[in-house]
C-alpha cells in the first residue's frame, strides 16, 4: 500500500471499457472508498473510457494511487489520439454531444469527480485528468 | 452469443440485466425487446437493474430508448430495483432519467404496470391471473 502504483490499460474496443471499469471498482474497493465514491468514481471511468473510445477512435487509461498527506486517492488519466476538442469550455457543456450518447459525459464525469482537467488541441489528440479522494 | 434473457409472463416482459452492458448486448436487447413486443403483443415491460453497480450515460440512454420504443410499440416500460448509490450519481451526472418509469421492486413495478395487487405477494385473487 505505500508504494505507488499505477496501471495503464488499453481502451480499443467496447469491452475495455468494461475491463476498465472493473479495473476502478477493484483499486477504489482497496483503498476502502465508499460505495457511493466507488459508485461516481467508476461511472466517471466509464464516461471518460467511453469518450476516448468513441471520440477519440481508442486510447488508454492509467490509473494511479496517490497521496496527499494522510489523505488517498485515485488519479484516472485518459489520453486518446483522437482529433481533439476545439473548444472544451462547450464540450463541457450538459447536453452538448457530437456523438450518439446524451451528452453528460465530460460535464457530468467533472461533477463525480473532486479535480478534473482536460489538456486538448484539435489534431493532437485529448487527455482528461480526474482525480478522487477518499 | 452473449444474450440477456428476455422473459414472457402474459402481456408483460421480463428482463433481469445482471451483467456488465456493452455496446453489442445493449443494441441486442433493443432488438429482442422490441421484437417481441411486436411477436407477442406484451403491454408491458420491466426491466430489473438491481444487479448493476452503475448506470451510465451510455446505459441510461439504452435504458430510455428501450422505454421510447416500446411506448411507440403500445407498451408501458418500468425500470425497478435500482441501487440508492446508483441513484445518487445517476442525478448527479445529470440524468433523472425523464420518459423512463421507475419503481423500487419488481412488486411494485407489476402494480405500477397492471394496478394495484398485480405484484406478488399482495395475496389478492382478483382475475388477473388471467393476464
Amino acid at each position: 500500500m505505500t508504494e505507488p502504483r499505477r496501471e495503464t490499460l488499453p481502451l480499443k474496443t467496447s469491452n475495455d471499457v468494461v475491463f476498465a471499469r472493473q479495473k476502478v471498482r477493484q483499486w477504489a474497493i482497496e483503498l476502502h472508498f465508499g460505495l457511493v465514491d466507488q459508485t461516481k468514481l467508476v461511472t466517471a471511468a466509464s464516461e471518460l473510457a467511453r469518450n476516448a473510445l468513441d471520440h477519440g477512435k481508442g486510447g488508454q487509461m492509467c490509473i494511479e494511487q496517490i497521496a496527499n498527506g494522510a489523505r488517498v486517492g485515485l488519479k484516472l488519466i485518459f489520453e486518446d489520439q483522437g482529433p481533439g476538442i476545439p473548444d472544451i469550455e462547450l464540450a463541457l457543456k450538459d447536453g452538448f454531444t457530437t456523438g450518439s450518447g446524451m451528452g453528460f459525459g465530460l460535464g457530468g464525469s467533472k461533477r463525480l469527480v473532486n479535480e478534473f482537467s482536460i489538456d486538448s488541441a484539435p489534431g493532437k489528440g485529448t487527455r482528461v485528468t480526474v482525480v478522487r479522494w477518499k | 452469443m452473449e444474450r440477456i434473457p428476455v422473459l414472457r409472463m402474459g402481456s408483460l416482459l421480463l428482463i433481469t440485466i445482471q451483467v456488465d452492458m456493452h455496446d453489442k448486448l445493449a443494441m441486442q436487447l433493443q432488438d429482442d425487446v422490441t421484437q417481441r413486443i411486436s411477436d407477442w403483443g406484451s403491454t408491458g415491460v420491466l426491466i430489473d437493474i438491481s444487479s448493476l453497480e452503475i448506470v451510465d450515460s451510455f446505459i441510461g440512454r439504452m435504458l430510455a430508448n428501450i422505454a421510447g420504443m416500446s411506448r411507440v410499440l403500445g407498451a408501458e416500460t418500468v425500470v425497478v430495483g435500482m441501487q440508492p448509490a446508483v441513484a445518487i450519481t445517476l442525478v448527479e451526472l445529470g440524468m433523472s432519467l425523464p420518459g423512463v418509469r421507475t419503481a423500487l421492486s419488481v412488486e411494485a413495478g407489476m402494480e405500477l404496470l397492471f394496478g394495484p395487487g398485480a405484484g406478488f405477494g399482495s395475496g389478492s385473487d382478483d382475475d388477473r391471473a388471467q393476464a
